[in-house]
């Protein structure tokens, strides 16, 4: 049990740390993706710990959200490098242009 | 019934001093005859002031032009028609018992509200028709000779409309039954007052003297509108006929606060020191206005104002202390003033001040004065607009130039003037027989009974009265000419000469109201009676004293002014007195210094308060939020990674507070 907890947030600190290390938008897209995937393994390990099935559906929901996030931010970084050829989130730190 | 009510009244009255009989005010209402009439005295004055004022801008012009040339034949005759009616109610009160000489019209009630009612009613009692008389009589006197005296100004019109308004509200003044109505009565001659010292405003001086009358003014009328409030709060009411009834039921401290605001109001009205100031500069207006209102009617409203409101001041010696003391002093300070002054009507305006002193005198004596305080008023209104119109008439003679160093030797020029004014200069100063003789003799006699040191000083004031009216007189008809060149002076129109007469023929007359006492016992019921004290001194030997005092004055005023030959230009270097004097006695500088300057300085503390202390703290508040939101703007820099570790930092946040509640 102990064991997937740690894994858990080890995945979960390689996530954060990604999202506020990584200047590629594709990168720090795919640490938020490990952070929400660390979120989901602990849901997972806690329900089948209580025997109940909340955390597992819980990461079903959680997957449905990161499934339209993909969609929706692939969509945004692709709009954003077409006129900037760039995908570098320091670059896009102003709302207009 | 009427009789009934009168006992009832008497039982319940509070019995003032040991001998005095407190006056009883019990109306009799609607008393038919001519007294339904009555209204129509106010009503007259006013109408002319509505027609003159009102209605002519609206006419058209054809019509307005006749107006213009006519109206003050119309302003003139409503107010001799006020005058005859005056003298149709005056006959009609002699007729009835003296007990009965109280005569009330209810008009219509002017507000209601909660308990309060406040009725326009009049009250026609003896005081009040000897008033009448001498207003709409000396009133129109005036208003004929202000015919010719204006005859060349082209706003004559509205000069009599003004006029008109003046007497009408003086009426109102007069007649009102209860103090509100007194106090419109009040307000309105202070506006008429106002309007008539700056009739002629393209002068920057008058335009400043009628604003000065009108604020100083002011804050006598603060004084009277605090009593009225006084009044309503402790009586419930400000009826004369309630309030002398329910005066004798209220604690010491109301009393004596109503008296000294009353005498705050009177003093404002009459000129009396410390808000005297104004009565000199308010000679910028025309001279019959000087005559009519700044000498022998509306600066009498407040010994009026005393002697109605007896009641009161009957049971708050502080307050009747406080009267004799500010007459004391004005009446000498007026006296003071008259000597130095070279401009003949700011010379008379100084007697009047002063004179009105003995009248407020008499007025803070009690009962023993009352009758005396209202003689000397009425003989002062003949003698003194005689003596105003006199000066005015001279004024005409010499291009308008009321430098008495100009003058000299005038009575061959105007011997019509000059034998008027001399009926008014002799009873002024109190020769022997003549109106102002009887009536002043009678204060000082009075004033000496009462309080050796104050009747003193008024025989003093008697003696300084003498001598700057012969100052006053030697300058302007004796000694030699000093006219300016191409003067030529000349006699003024018999319009203005006749009214000149008649007030003369009264300033030696008047003392006749005396005869036998008549004016104590006609005043009676108002006043009210009281064996006053004997004067030390027979009354024999104190008119002696008297007329040796006036003498006095007289002799010196010969051989300082009329021996000596009289420079065209004041001399400069003069005694500090005189100074001082010249400069009146320094009453505007003393205004000024205790005043205007602390006011001024109040204001611009307030400002400076305003602006750095409010504004500063509005302003301070708005920069304060506005400097910590542009710093906290940095943090919205745009960088997803920032942001993102914002987040990260709070959500530790978070966690933590709950780690920390739970394990607690």
């Amino acid at each position: 049990m102990t064991q997937y907890i740690v894994l858990s947030a080890i995945l979960f600190t390689i996530g954060c740390v990604g999202v506020l290390t990584r200047r590629n938008a594709i990168v720090v897209f795919m640490c938020v993706e490990l952070m929400l995937n660390a979120c989901n393994l602990a849901f997972v390990a806690f329900a089948r710990q209580h025997g109940n099935l909340d955390g597992q559906i819980t990461a079903f929901f959680v997957m449905v959200v990161a499934a339209a996030e993909v969609v929706i931010g692939l969509a945004i970084i692709m709009t954003i490098f077409r006129t900037r050829r760039s995908a570098s989130v320091d670059d896009a730190s102003l709302l207009k242009y | 019934m009427n009789l009934l009510s009168h006992s009832v009244l008497l039982a319940g009255l509070p019995m003032a001093e040991e001998g005095a009989t407190a006056p009883v005010v019990a109306p009799d209402m609607g008393a038919g005859g001519v007294f339904d009439l009555l209204w129509l005295v106010i009503a007259l004055p006013l109408l002319g002031a509505v027609l003159l004022l009102g209605v002519t801008p609206f006419l058209p012009p054809s019509l307005r032009a006749s107006v213009d040339k006519h109206g003050h034949l119309l302003g003139t005759a409503l107010a001799a028609l006020s005058f005859v009616l005056s003298l149709v109610l005056f006959v009609a009160l002699l007729g009835r018992d003296a007990e009965a000489r109280q005569v009330g019209q209810q008009l219509w009630t002017w507000f209601e509200t909660g308990s309060l009612t406040v009725g326009m009613d009049l009250l026609y009692d003896p005081l009040a028709a000897l008033f009448l008389l001498l207003i709409t009589g000396v009133g129109s006197l005036i208003h004929v000779y202000a015919i010719g005296y204006m005859e060349h100004d082209p706003r004559r019109r509205r000069f009599f409309g003004y006029l008109n308004l003046f007497v009408a509200a003086m009426l109102t003044l007069i007649l009102s039954a209860n103090f509100v109505g007194l106090f419109l009565g009040w307000e309105g001659v202070g506006l008429a007052s106002y309007l008539l010292i700056g009739f002629w405003q393209h002068k920057p001086s008058a335009a400043a003297a009628a604003k000065k009358a009108f604020v100083i003014n002011r804050v006598g009328d603060i004084g009277l509108s605090l009593a009225i409030a006084l009044m309503f709060a402790t009586f419930g009411t400000t009826d004369f006929g309630a309030v002398s009834e329910l005066a004798g039921e209220a604690d010491q401290g109301t009393l004596n606060a109503l008296g000294l605001l009353l005498l705050l109001g009177a003093c404002g009205k009459s000129a009396q020191v410390p808000l005297q100031a104004w009565l000199l500069d308010a000679m910028e207006g025309p001279t019959p206005v000087s005559a009519l209102i700044h000498a022998a009617t509306m600066v009498t409203a407040g010994v009026y104002l005393v002697v109605r409101s007896n009641f009161i001041y009957e049971l708050t010696p502080v307050a009747q202390t406080a009267v004799v003391v500010v007459a004391t002093v004005t009446l000498l300070w007026g006296a003071i003033l008259g000597c130095a002054k070279d401009d003949i009507k700011k010379a008379l305006a100084g007697s009047t001040m002063s004179q009105i002193g003995y009248m407020m005198l008499a007025a803070g004596l009690g009962p023993a004065g009352y009758p005396y305080a209202i003689f000397h008023l009425l003989t002062h209104g003949f003698f003194k607009a005689n003596m105003f119109l006199g000066a005015g008439s001279v004024m005409h003679g010499m291009d308008d130039d009321v430098d008495m160093r100009h003058y000299g030797a005038l009575r061959k020029a105007m011997p019509v003037t000059f034998l008027t004014f001399a009926m008014g200069y002799l009873a002024i100063i109190g020769f022997p027989g003549f109106s102002g003789f009887w009536s002043k003799d009678r204060i000082i006699e009075t004033a000496l009974a009462e309080n050796l040191v104050v009747g003193l000083l008024a025989l003093l004031g008697a003696g300084i009265t003498a001598f700057y009216m012969t100052r006053l007189m030697l300058m302007t008809f004796f000694t030699t000419k000093r006219w300016e060149p191409g003067v030529h002076p000349h006699e003024s129109p018999r319009v203005m000469t006749v009214p000149l007469v008649v007030l003369a023929a009264l300033s030696v007359l008047g003392g006749v109201l005396l005869l036998g006492d008549w004016i104590k016992t006609w005043l009676e019921p108002v006043t009210g009676t009281v064996e006053h004290h004997e004067p030390p001194l027979p009354a024999l030997v104190i008119t002696l004293i008297i007329t040796a005092v006036v003498a006095i004055g007289v002799a010196a005023a010969w051989f300082l002014v009329g021996k000596r030959d009289i420079p065209r230009e004041a001399p400069r270097d003069v005694s500090f007195a005189t100074r001082a004097a010249r400069a009146d006695l320094y009453g505007d500088a003393i205004n000024d210094a205790v005043v205007v300057r602390p006011g001024a300085g109040l204001v611009g503390g307030l400002t400076a308060f305003d602006r750095r202390g409010v504004d500063g703290a509005v302003e301070g508040g708005s920069l304060a939020v506005g400097g910590l939101s542009s710093t906290l703007r940095r943090v919205q820099n745009g960088f997803v990674r920032s942001y993102a570790l914002s987040l990260l930092g709070g959500a530790l946040l978070v966690v933590l507070a709950l780690l920390a509640v739970n394990l607690r």
